[in-house]
């Protein structure tokens, strides 16, 4: 048992501090471009090494009786190292031009060196664009949702209509949005409230269906009407749909807001900014704007999964997952 | 990616059959109509200010009933009637040869020929990537939360990198926006496939262990079989999915040819009607695929010997 934590351990410290050392090796004079076998044994070493160790803490975070975050969260984090260290060794090693895959670090020196312009284009589209959108749809999907659950023949029209509607490329409606509402801010916000709209649709009357006879019948023996019974019992059990409609609009709305900037924007966003940059081969800034993405992407995922976890932790499917 | 937790959830097929039933049809077209009814009125209201300068300097009659007429005929509408779009999809699917530029047939195929590409990468894929999470545990745990996170990551951002660097390594056409539309389709037949090959219960693995069946016997005979529901499941998603990834990868490359080239340069040049035309093209061509799959999904039950559930 513990032989094979410190073996874990000792191939766990090998992978991080060899691929540093790989990776600072890369860019010396005599190996960038031209990186000998030598310098290749090395790559391929440090990927079994990493390999072998993402094996062993995985197996050691399923001998935990009490699972804990940290280990769990090490195996993922060695791959996400491991990847992109192979991806600094193999672009500088073998010399790959910068307009076609720019190294991590080349990314890293843009993402610092470009901060103001990063923000306003993370303020024009998240912000101002995706945020507004975002809630607009979310609002406008779960209302419609209440009022069709509230009339059944509006349910059994609506609902097909709308579940077939969230098969569309509704991402295409861009255009006409440009068109209508300009080319700032307000005509990518209409783009996103309309993308996120359907998904909160269909999951919020999904979650209003999932009540069991039972415990409505509990609620009618307690004389509850129709707000009570809606408030008390079928929202909160709702709730786990809803969530999942949000996490799926929260990935939604920044595709929808980069997307629509493709069809006309002010000189501003971050869909502007990876169209240009592309146009322009400084694939660096490009890289830069899409590391911007995924982390405001992840963070918004991740704030609504924690607002999930606080509002449903009494639901199985979480109690399961703990 | 849109629409991922239905493939989480068991699939939904006996449902909808019950309901239609029951006679679904009459809401549906309650519903459908009132879209068309209000889509009229919205094209009236948002084309009239235009309609009745233009009337005004041609020095034509104003009065109501002319300018409401005229607002259903505008050359470049704000909100173009359901009519002129139907006309303008007749006429781009019948009016030229489908080798024509001018044909949506055209357009279409080009869409089409990359979305299907794409999707039979991304459901291989996806497919593979399933049965290897299922049978290794080193890769569920290394791999699986970089799949999610690979899917936090606004995709169709990186497809004009994706089209310039294969571009300059030589790989053109087809392929680019194919990979496109397999990155955003693989995730939610890996996510549907894990669940399914992952729901015969341990009593059922167990059986198939006192047969003394190896685990590719049990992959085959058990586990495959009992996934197949949430597979069609995810493909339909996948299916959508891939559409959306490739008409979004035709736009940033000044692509000549598909219904997201339609789409921009509708835009470009002020083309509403033909923005609308490829619009509700392109909504057709996604419910004729995912109809395709169900389909495909009531033939392989028969095939099976499933009685209907």
């Amino acid at each position: 048992m513990s032989r094979q934590v410190n073996r874990t351990i000792i191939l766990s410290v090998a992978t991080v501090a060899g691929g540093l050392g790989l990776s600072a090796l890369a860019h010396s004079p005599d190996i960038a471009g031209q990186a000998g076998s030598g310098f290749w044994l090395g790559t391929l070493l440090l990927w079994l090494a990493a390999t072998l160790a993402a094996r062993d803490l995985a197996g050691l975070a399923a001998q935990q009786r009490k699972p804990s975050g940290l280990l769990a969260l090490a195996v993922p984090l060695l791959v996400g190292f491991l990847l992109v260290v192979l991806w600094e060794l193999i672009t500088v090693g073998a010399g790959v031009p910068a307009v076609l895959m720019p190294p991590p670090s080349m990314v890293a020196a843009r993402f610092g060196g470009a901060l103001p312009v990063l923000a306003a284009d993370f303020v024009q589209t998240f912000v101002k664009s995706a945020l507004p959108g975002y809630a607009i749809g979310c609002a406008a999907g779960f209302g419609t949702a209440v009022l069709a659950d509230r009339v059944p023949f509006l349910r059994r029209g609506l609902l097909p209509v709308a579940n077939f509607a969230s098969a569309l490329p509704i991402i295409g409606i861009a255009p006409i949005m440009v068109m209508w509402f300009g080319f700032d801010w307000p005509s990518k916000a209409a783009v996103v409230a309309v993308m996120t709209f359907f998904p909160m649709l269909v999951q919020t009357g999904a979650g209003l269906a999932a009540t069991g006879r039972i415990e409505r019948d509990l609620m009618r023996t307690y004389a509850a009407g129709y707000l009570t019974t809606l408030v008390c019992l079928r929202l909160p059990q709702a709730l786990p749909f809803i969530f999942t409609a949000l996490k799926i609009n929260a990935t939604l709305a920044l595709i929808g807001a980069i997307v629509a900037e493709f069809f006309g924007t002010p000189i501003v966003g971050m869909g502007f900014r990876i169209s240009i940059e592309a146009a322009r081969l400084s694939l660096d800034m490009v890289w830069a704007e899409i590391a911007l993405a995924a982390l405001a992407g992840s963070a918004f995922y991740g704030a609504i999964a924690l607002a999930e976890r606080a509002a449903t932790g009494w639901h199985p499917s979480m109690r399961a997952a703990r | 990616m849109p629409m991922t937790s239905e493939a989480l959830a068991p699939p939904a097929r006996p449902v909808a059959r019950a309901t239609l039933a029951e006679g679904n049809a009459l809401p549906i077209a309650t519903v459908v109509l009132t879209i068309v009814i209000v889509w009229y009125l919205s094209a009236l209201l948002a084309n009239w200010t235009g309609t009745f300068d233009a009337l005004a300097r041609a020095g034509n009659p104003t009065d109501l009933q002319a300018v409401a007429t005229a607002t259903m005929q505008q050359e470049r509408p704000v909100v173009p009637a359901p009519h002129q779009v139907a006309a303008e999809l007749w006429k781009g699917v019948f009016g030229f040869a489908p080798s024509s530029k001018r044909s949506l047939l055209f357009h279409g195929w080009v869409t089409l020929s990359a979305t299907l590409l794409g999707f039979a990468i991304g459901a291989a894929l996806g497919i593979a990537l399933a049965i290897a999470i299922v049978h290794l545990r080193s890769v569920e745990a290394s791999i699986m939360p970089w799949i999610v996170a690979s899917q936090t990551v606004p995709i169709l951002a990186v497809a004009p990198i994706v089209i310039v660097a294969l571009g300059a390594v030589g790989i053109d056409g087809l392929m680019p926006k194919a990979l496109i539309a397999a990155y955003l389709c693989f995730f939610p037949v890996t996510v549907g496939m894990v669940k399914g090959l992952n729901a015969p219960d341990r009593m059922l693995r167990d059986l198939m262990r006192t047969y003394s069946a190896s685990q590719t016997g049990i992959l085959l005979r058990l586990r495959l079989p009992s996934a197949l529901p949430y597979l069609f499941a995810s493909l339909k998603i996948a299916l959508a999915a891939s559409l959306v990834g490739t008409i979004v990868a035709e736009l940033p490359t000044g692509a000549q040819a598909g219904l997201g080239a339609r789409l921009l340069a509708g835009s470009y040049y002020g083309q509403t009607v033909q923005i609308w035309a490829a619009l509700i093209g392109a909504a057709l061509l996604a419910a004729l695929l995912v109809q395709a799959v169900a389909l495909a999904e009531a033939a392989t039950y028969r095939a099976m010997g499933v009685r209907s559930r």
